[in-house]
């Protein structure tokens, strides 16, 4: 019952911050030089003015701005998402069929990332000042440093151009027919290296705030209690510092959910995987205003969802905070 | 089990029409059939029909699944695909075609000129970019009978711009899906229906396209290839690694960076080459706004011009691929080019001297007046260009400023709102210059169209040569009124055209019979196989 009330209470406060996102960002497009017939005419390599008209009158585009964002939120309050102007389809069907590749890309990144940091951030805590945490924070830094493009290109060179290890980019086998497990297989091999390139990036984050966090509770006088208790390392380790040592990490994953999504674009342009990030991308160019908006509507939900999570998550590791 | 022998049958009678009918110039292999192409595709496009959308992104997948009423042959002559012949009438004002028979749409139904004219009056000539204008005087198109179709035009129309303009703009869709339907958001534009050697099968979106061996083409024995597959990939390096380990055979239109073709070019497992795209030239241009009172004068249009080192920026830019252009019609269009050289050689002196003569002395800082710059990135070597102008123009005391924006923005900024002293993109010549070019020069394009005169210049004498050489009926005196243009617009300079250049394909060298026509990439790849 306290946790349905909480996730109203959130709901609640989340509505208005959608509204204010979606107008905010059909303003600021309105501010944006040329609309989607300009992109539509520079894919087609021009087209005469007639015609521009009539397409302008297609898309709807003929009419004022302030009735269009109110035909767009009356249209919103019913659920419907609208037209597509790149793919000439309801907005919902081109999301929904973006979003396995991109919540499987994400979550199996942060996942990653989340392990890999907690474990070494551990591990160079406990080493601190010697030289696997100084190897360790370096590498964490280099990657950190990395842009992700060209972390990811040089991984298709080695891996996929090189050594052939694995396929240069796509999400499956295309037409492969597969099914089952090895359809899963498939999948799982083509998205190898792009999780890798993008867990190895949020990796150092994690590295560091587990590393620093736990330094900061093992001086804490209630780590020397259970010392002096006479419980053995790796229990001190594991039930009163890792415990505490966490929150820090779980704040970070509440954050990085929305950052993952757009930091995607450029690991999915790289690897050809149908996300919704390169999708974003796509409708800003072409001046899609009903996807991108349906976009950022999804993605806000995703934020939302998982900042939601992530606090039943505090409340499970600091009793406190709920009291 | 009916379907698995006709196609065995199918099979054996291409082997043995090859086997029988060794065609004269092509190496002399013998065609295997089977296997999957799969083309680089770089940009999803919105519609996949080419009677709708006239561009070179729809034309790589589309011309494999509909057929036009004539393509190019191996000599870029037009030779009938779904016409079997064609006849002007003396006047110039009627054009009959006599089309194919036995041809099917891929649904089953029989293809007649009843789709013809439907295709040519519903969507060429009401929706069709580059078709709106060639078939603005089309008035009727009469069907006798199911074989053929009788064009009627209120002007007379060279029978050659036609032909040569329907390979691209000829392509005919299914009046009984379309008819009565808005044809804009057909169903079938991205589950396209036509009579091609391929069937359209799946379209996932954001990844690929999948079309399959039409069994019923019209062209016994042919296609040879089971399956063309369009793989969705939008960064030019990942295509470049996609081609080098396979996942792709084929990239064209120049979809990958101008380095990596300078790096795949030495690979022996590519072709890297403009054969078979000759037909699509482009140039770089420099478009003015002559409204700006400096630009108004031609002495200063023709100074920036002189200011500019063409052959560096060439050499050192697009890696030698290019050459400077003479002039609106580029050299690789044999029935049209005048034969001129460059008229603007690089001069420094001479432009100084011209910006002098003309008062725009040089002031504070050596600079005599000051530019705005809009790149229209249809490349990347757009803005590399907008950046070597800046640098050129400099040096002659001709500040400029560059206004970085993404197409759609500078489509607008510079054609809709005037919003511009000079603007950098793309001229696509295409086979013809009524077709694609006259618009850029002549007045009285409404404000707003892309890539038409916007520049604030009209001349009456050019106006008057556009539309006489539009209707001249003998291609010698067409010709003629052509090269005459071009001598008066090189001479006012309303835009400048930088550089000529061709498309640039990368086909692995495993694909057998590929760009064997002027517009192979955008044709429908019928008797290409693959040497597995």
């Amino acid at each position: 019952m306290r946790i349905v009330l909480l996730a109203l209470r959130r709901l609640a406060a989340s509505l208005p911050t959608l509204l204010v996102l979606l107008v905010g960002l059909f303003v600021l497009l309105q501010f944006a030089p040329g609309d989607t017939v300009d992109a539509l005419m520079a894919q087609m390599g021009g087209g005469d003015p007639a015609a521009a008209d009539e397409l302008r009158r297609f898309y709807g585009l003929d009419l004022s701005v302030p009735v269009r964002l109110g035909h767009y939120l009356w249209r919103l309050v019913q659920l419907d998402l609208g037209y597509s102007a790149i793919y000439g389809k309801p907005v919902a069907e081109v999301i929904v069929e973006r979003l396995p590749p991109t919540l499987l890309l994400m979550g199996a990144s942060l996942a990653f990332a989340f392990a890999g940091g907690l474990v070494l951030g551990v591990f160079a805590a406990r080493k601190v000042g010697r030289w696997p945490d100084t190897v360790l924070s370096t590498l964490g830094l280099i990657f950190y440093a990395t842009p992700s493009f060209w972390f990811g290109l040089m991984g298709i060179v080695l891996f996929a151009v090189d050594l052939g290890w694995v396929p240069a980019g796509g999400y499956e086998e295309i037409a492969g027919g597969k099914t089952g497990l090895a359809r899963v297989l498939d999948v799982a091999w083509h998205l190898a290296l792009p999780t890798l390139t993008l867990a190895l990036i949020f990796l150092a984050t994690y590295l560091r705030i587990m590393r620093a966090s736990m330094l900061e509770v093992m001086t804490l006088d209630f780590v020397r209690t259970a010392r002096a208790k006479g419980l053995s390392g790796m229990a001190v380790l594991t039930r009163h510092v890792l415990r505490n040592a966490l929150l820090p990490m779980v704040t970070l994953i509440g954050l990085q959910a929305g950052t993952m999504l757009g930091g995607s674009v450029v690991v999915e342009s790289v690897f050809a995987l149908p996300g919704l990030g390169r999708l974003a991308y796509e409708s800003v160019v072409q001046r899609d205003l009903n996807t991108l908006l349906g976009i950022v509507f999804v993605s806000a939900l995703l934020v939302i969802v998982v900042n939601f999570l992530v606090d039943l998550l505090y409340a499970r590791l600091d009793p406190r905070i709920v009291s | 089990m009916a379907l698995t022998r006709r196609e065995a049958l199918l099979a054996s009678v291409a082997t043995t029409l090859a086997a029988v009918l060794p065609t004269a110039g092509r190496a002399a292999e013998t065609p295997k059939t089977g296997g999957t192409l799969t083309y680089h595709l770089g940009s999803e496009q919105r519609i996949l029909n080419p009677a709708l959308r006239a561009s070179t992104g729809v034309y790589i997948v589309s011309s494999k699944i509909f057929e036009s009423l004539v393509d190019l042959d191996a000599e870029g002559k037009p030779v009938g695909v779904l016409a079997t012949s064609w006849e002007a009438a003396a006047d110039g004002k009627t054009v009959t075609f006599r089309l194919r028979d036995g041809v099917t749409w891929h649904d089953g139904k029989p293809f007649t000129s009843a789709d013809v004219a439907y295709t040519a009056l519903e969507l060429w000539k009401k929706y069709l970019n580059y078709g709106t204008q060639l078939q603005q005087y089309l008035e009727a198109v009469d069907t006798p009978d199911p074989l053929t179709a009788v064009f009627r035009y209120a002007r007379p129309i060279p029978t050659a711009l036609l032909l040569r303009a329907l390979a691209d703009l000829g392509y005919i869709a299914p009046k009984h899906l379309y008819e009565g339907t808005n044809v804009l958001e057909n169903p079938a534009n991205t589950a396209p229906i036509g009579t091609g050697p391929f069937k359209f099968v799946q379209y996932e979106r954001g990844q690929f396209i999948v079309a399959e061996r039409n069994p019923a083409y019209w062209r016994k024995g042919f296609p040879y290839l089971d399956k063309i597959v369009w793989r969705v990939i939008t960064d030019k390096s990942a295509a470049s690694a996609a081609l080098e380990t396979g996942q792709i055979q084929i990239s064209t239109y120049s979809s990958l960076a101008l380095a990596d073709y300078d790096r795949l070019a030495k690979d022996p497992r590519f072709e890297i080459s403009s054969r078979g795209i000759e037909a699509n030239a482009f140039n770089n241009t420099l478009e003015f706004n002559v409204r700006r009172k400096e630009l108004a004068d031609v002495r200063v249009r023709r100074a920036i011009a002189h200011a500019i080192n063409v052959p560096f920026f060439i050499e050192n830019f697009l890696y030698g691929r290019g050459k400077p252009a003479t002039g609106p019609i580029p050299s690789s269009s044999a029935a049209f080019f005048p034969g001129n050289p460059p008229p603007y050689p690089f001069d420094v002196k001479k432009s100084e001297a011209l910006l002098d003569e003309a008062g725009y002395k040089r002031g504070a800082g050596g600079v005599r007046f000051t530019l705005k710059l809009v790149p229209i990135q249809n490349g990347e070597d757009v803005p590399l260009l907008a950046t070597y102008i800046q640098q050129s123009l400099a040096k002659v005391g001709i500040k400029v400023e560059i206004q970085l924006l993404d197409i759609a923005g500078a489509l607008s900024t510079v054609y809709k709102d005037w919003n511009f002293d000079l603007a950098t993109g793309w001229h696509q010549y295409r086979g013809d210059p009524a077709v694609s070019t006259t618009v850029w020069y002549r007045s009285g394009s409404p404000k707003g169209s892309p890539w038409t005169n916007q520049w604030g210049w009209q001349s009456d004498v050019v106006d008057k040569l556009i539309d006489d050489a539009a209707s001249e009926l003998d291609p010698v005196k067409r010709k003629a009124l052509y090269a005459e243009f071009v001598a008066k617009v090189n001479e006012e300079l309303p835009i400048w055209l930088v550089t000529e250049r061709q498309f640039i394909g990368a086909t692995w060298k495993t694909v057998k019979n590929h760009h064997n026509q002027p517009r192979w990439d955008s044709s429908d790849a019928h008797d290409t196989w693959i040497d597995a």
